[in-house]
């Protein structure tokens, strides 16, 4: 039989899911062109919000590469626009003046954005957020110019809001209603998100429309209809979309808001159909990626001619906003009305907020701030129509979870971001054998964008692997074994292994050497229990750490020395210069710890360096002692109370080159004002008059997280005993690569105290392993300069000299 | 037109470290050369497909390397990245002979 004609019209996740769907199913059967506006293979549109954030990049969101169209003999012409549709001959016609004939034909054109057409609309500087080009526009806009306005505080204007924030931008957010994303969350929600937004820095202007944008050529601000008005080098138009139908209703397809399908996305023309954002199915239009999945396979099942009696039924939708360190979700129904009625939790203190609605005893709805975890099962309850009770009942037990999920079809997509289903996940744990969230996450993409469906991946592996994932809960060490940290520290005491393949060998790992993420971590706990006679594997290092240098992305080096306490003087800083001009160094810069970066270094040029500068490695690549900042203090500073700088230097002195199992970073200031900032660092020590207070477990990261004081302290000698006890304790109990932030969430600063301030025989005996640990260290710069081996073996390059013809 | 093999002299067997990459730059292409725990000597490109990581600094695991940028698994046999990220890198042929490891390039 020959081939059918195939053509599918929107090269987006809609209509490429689509087309997947179709090849699981027939993968010989059709003969597949695809036809783009887009100059690029298909890609997930979603994370154009971490783009803009900075989490990720644009290569990085392709989801079909251009090899997946060749490897699956689909003609793809990108950056080609479908002009017209001939229904009668089946044909359809390019703006690059292609024609091609088709036996079926699938629009997915998705959604324009919604354009205000306010005067001034049409500036340079006014864009929409929509696609990589509309991202592109913005990076390059935060370079040369400092000031944003975002019209729009639904969902997509509060990602492009922070994004632009993430770019060092000031974004001035205006919404037309009193509170945000109004159509996701009632007013309560909306208030705190609005609250923790500000926190974050965004500028809010509500209750405002826009009258104008002002500007010659190129935009300079808004003017509201108030008479208000606000300056702007960039205005970011996000009040909605609009699906994109032109081209249907052009050649006579039906429309109403989207082109109609009926539940097998079949159009009033005979072999067209339509899926994704530009489709309109029973009255709904949809603007997210969850329901087009189900679409794609309800049409994949009609075109293929195989199982399709049910077809489409319509999706409960589900939001949530992508912006770190928010959390909220919502999902069906948002207000009460008479009929309903609500059940509301609003716990100030923790800044979380819950509302289900109740419609006639079903669960019809629900808005959560602050703690989404319940956001997955809510949303299954109120797909199922379940009762309120039945929801209540469950509780947040365990096995409600692995019931919900056992519920589910094999077709229910779990993974929103990725289109993973519960049948391929349950799939890859019982042939590979998975055992964790993170190996399901590896093997399938599940959870791998968004991660709001971690606790559904997990649910699965209850279900799936019944009671082996029950003992399996402590999480192990990776996927090359099932024996977690504790287990596996426990085996290395007792059997006296000695170094990480012995490890791997003895306790049956899986894998032959182990992984990236094994090999590291028992590198680091085998050289924790046995600090003397544990030989360091500079193989089981990542780059940095075996290099003794930062790796650049494009494979040069970077070079921090040591400047104990931020304190410098003339000769250093002479050293410093006459380094950088003799290796031309790319850029000399000073970082955020006080001490000065030389950057873009060669990596064979690395050991001469250290040689010519004779200073110490600072450490910035280690897991282990980073810097410690200090402030000016007593000596200098008007309000000092405490010799700041000489404390930060002894503590810089002593714990120089220890091995932990993340990075550790200090402060001293000497008064409350705190300028050395420590608030947010692993250990921030603040002096008052004849104390020192003495904060841990803070975290300016990625994870900002402010410090708990652990205890205040009269003598700098029991202020080196807390230290040395507190970080000591912390290398025995953490998991590697466990800040001590959220070493010190998860044992309890409670505890913590207990061991280390309350207990003086622990906090001795602590101590007395911290300095046997401490006598090994070792400067690592001026150890490889003088080991030869090291310098070839790590070092060097073999040039090949050019070939002789 | 067939193409010839070029032999390259990459250095001692000896002085190769295990388990870690070495560098070689011929022109304007550059190798990451492996000597793995099985003894076997490997080369493949040095330049990751996801963003050009340098091959020859990342951990080798078995017959795999982990990229040091971003941490993606290629097999150091055929080039081939691990699931779930996918690509290839070129591999080359290896000989090693009293003592002496080549590489064969294509010219
Ligand atoms: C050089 C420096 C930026 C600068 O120019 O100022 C820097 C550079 C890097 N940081 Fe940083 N961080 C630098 C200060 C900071 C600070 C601020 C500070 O220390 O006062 C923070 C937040 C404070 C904190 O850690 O709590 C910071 C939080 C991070 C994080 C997030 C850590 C976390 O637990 O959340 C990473 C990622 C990681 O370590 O896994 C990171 C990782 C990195 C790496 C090593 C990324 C990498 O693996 O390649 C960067 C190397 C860049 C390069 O190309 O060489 N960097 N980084 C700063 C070096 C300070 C120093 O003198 O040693
Ligand atoms: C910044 C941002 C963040 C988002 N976040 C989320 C989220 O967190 N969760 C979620 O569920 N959804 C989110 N969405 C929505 C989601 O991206 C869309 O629902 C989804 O992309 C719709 O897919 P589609 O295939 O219907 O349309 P699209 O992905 O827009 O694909 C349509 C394609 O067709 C092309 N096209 C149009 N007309 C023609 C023509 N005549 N000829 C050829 N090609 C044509 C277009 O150029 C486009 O590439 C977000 C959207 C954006 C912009
Ligand atoms: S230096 Fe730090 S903040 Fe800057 S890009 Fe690198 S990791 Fe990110
Ligand atoms: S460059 Fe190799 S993993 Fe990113």
């Amino acid at each position: 039989m020959p081939k059918q004609k195939l053509i599918l019209i929107g090269n987006g996740m809609a209509g490429i899911r689509a087309i997947e769907e179709i090849l699981k199913l027939k993968p010989n059967d059709f003969d597949i062109t695809v036809f783009g506006s887009e100059p690029y293979p298909n890609y997930n549109r979603i994370q154009l919000s971490k783009v803009l954030q900075g989490d990720t990049d644009v290569s990085d969101i392709t989801l079909n590469e251009w090899q997946w169209y060749e490897d699956n003999n689909i003609r793809l012409y990108p950056g080609e626009t479908v002009m017209k549709i001939d229904k009668q001959k089946q044909i359809v016609y390019t703006d690059k003046d292609r024609e091609e004939a088709y036996d079926q034909l699938i629009i997915a054109t998705g959604s324009n954005p919604f354009m205000l057409p306010l005067p001034g609309a049409d500036k340079e500087g006014v864009t929409a957020f929509r696609d990589i080009k509309d991202c592109e526009k913005m990076i390059d806009y935060s370079k040369k110019h400092k000031r944003a306005a975002v019209i729009g505080g639904g969902l997509l204007g509060l990602e492009a809001a922070r994004g632009l924030l993430n770019l060092g931008m000031d974004v001035d957010v205006i919404h037309l209603s009193d509170f945000l994303m109004e159509r996701q969350l009632d007013r309560a929600a909306g208030e705190l998100l609005q609250k923790e937004l500000e926190a974050q820095g965004m500028n809010f202007l509500l209750e405002k429309q826009t009258a104008e944008i002002t500007g010659k050529k190129h935009v300079t601000g808004l003017k509201f209809n108030d008479g208000g008005k606000i300056a702007a080098d960039l205005v970011v138009m996000a009040v909605g979309i609009k699906p994109n139908i032109a081209l249907a209703k052009e050649n006579g397809i039906e429309v109403n808001r989207g082109i109609v399908v009926n539940d097998f996305m079949e159009t009033d023309v005979p072999n067209i159909y339509a899926v994704g954002e530009c489709a309109e199915h029973r009255q709904m239009v949809y603007g997210l990626v969850a329901p087009l999945y189900e679409q794609g396979q309800a049409l994949a099942k009609r075109i293929c001619g195989v199982d399709a009696e049910q077809g489409y039924q319509g999706s409960v939708l589900s939001t949530q906003l992508k912006v770190s360190g928010v959390d909220v979700f919502s999902t069906g129904k948002i207000n009460e009305d008479k009929s309903s009625k609500a059940i509301k939790v609003f716990d100030e203190w923790r800044g979380t907020y819950k509302k289900l609605i109740v419609d006639e005893g079903k669960l019809a709805g629900a808005v959560l701030f602050g703690d989404t975890k319940d956001g997955n099962r809510l949303l299954s309850f109120i797909k199922k129509g379940a009762n309120v009770e039945e929801y209540l009942d469950a509780g947040q037990s365990e096995e409600s979870g692995v019931d919900l999920v056992a519920g589910m079809p094999d077709d229910e997509i779990i993974c929103g971001c990725n289109g993973v289903s519960k049948g391929t996940i349950v799939d890859a744990i019982k042939n590979d054998s998975l055992t964790t969230v993170e190996q399901v996450k590896g093997c399938t993409n599940a959870s791998r964008s968004c991660g709001t469906c971690k606790s559904l991946v997990s649910d699965l592996l209850e279900y799936t692997l019944g009671d082996d994932y029950a003992d399996n809960q402590e999480e192990s060490i990776c996927g090359c074994t099932t024996l977690t940290k504790d287990e596996v520290i426990a085996e290395i005491k007792d059997k006296g292994l000695t170094h990480t393949r012995e490890v791997m060998n003895v306790l049956g790992w899986k894998t032959e050497e182990g992984c990236s993420k094994c090999k590291p971590a028992l590198n680091y706990y085998m050289g924790m229990l046995n600090p003397i006679e544990y030989e360091d594997e500079k193989e089981s290092r990542f780059v940095n750490e075996r290099m003794h240098a930062n790796i650049q992305k494009d494979g040069t080096y970077s070079v921090v020395p040591r400047m104990y306490g931020g304190v410098t003087n003339s000769k250093d800083l002479r050293k410093i210069a006459d380094v950088a001009d003799k290796y031309e160094v790319g850029m000399i810069k000073l970082t955020g710890g006080q001490r000065i970066d030389l950057l873009g270094i060669q990596k064979q040029d690395l050991p001469s360096i250290w040689a010519d500068l004779d200073m110490p490695s600072g450490s910035a690549y280690a897991k282990g002692l980073r810097t410690v900042k200090t402030c000016v203090g007593a000596n200098f500073c008007r309000f000092g109370t405490q010799d700041s700088v000489g404390m930060g230097i002894d503590l810089e002195k002593k714990f120089e080159g220890l091995n932990t199992p993340h990075k550790i970073k200090m402060s001293v200031s000497a008064c409350p004002r705190n300028c050395a900032e420590g608030g947010v660092k692993d250990v921030g020590v603040i002096g008052l008059d004849g104390v020192w207070e003495i904060h841990v477990a803070g975290n300016g990261g990625t994870h900002l997280r402010k410090a708990d004081l652990l205890c205040k302290v009269k003598t700098s000698e029991e202020l080196m005993e807390i230290v040395g006890a507190y970080l000591q304790y912390y290398r025995e109990t953490a998991n590697y690569l466990e800040r001590t932030s959220a070493w010190v969430e998860r044992v309890g600063i409670d505890h913590v105290k207990e061991v280390v301030v309350d207990d003086k025989k622990k906090r001795d005996e602590l101590n007395e392993r911290m300095d046997l640990a401490l006598s090994a260290v070792q400067e690592p710069w001026g150890e490889a300069i003088k080991n030869e081996t090291l310098l070839k073996e790590l070092y060097e390059k073999v040039n090949v000299p050019t070939a002789s013809k | 037109m067939e193409k010839t093999l070029r032999r390259v002299l990459v250095g001692n067997y000896s002085d190769l470290p295990e388990r870690l990459g070495k560098t070689v730059v011929i022109d304007d292409l550059e190798v990451a050369v492996f000597k793995l725990s099985s003894g076997k000597v490997k080369a493949i490109e040095n330049k990751c497909p996801h963003k050009g990581g340098v091959l020859a600094d990342g951990m080798v695991s078995g017959e795999h390397v982990f990229c040091p940028m971003h941490d993606w698994k290629i097999s150091v046999v055929d080039g081939e990245v691990q699931a779930p990220d996918e690509g290839c890198v070129q591999t080359f042929k290896t000989e090693v002979t009293d003592d002496q490891v080549y590489l064969l390039i294509k010219e």
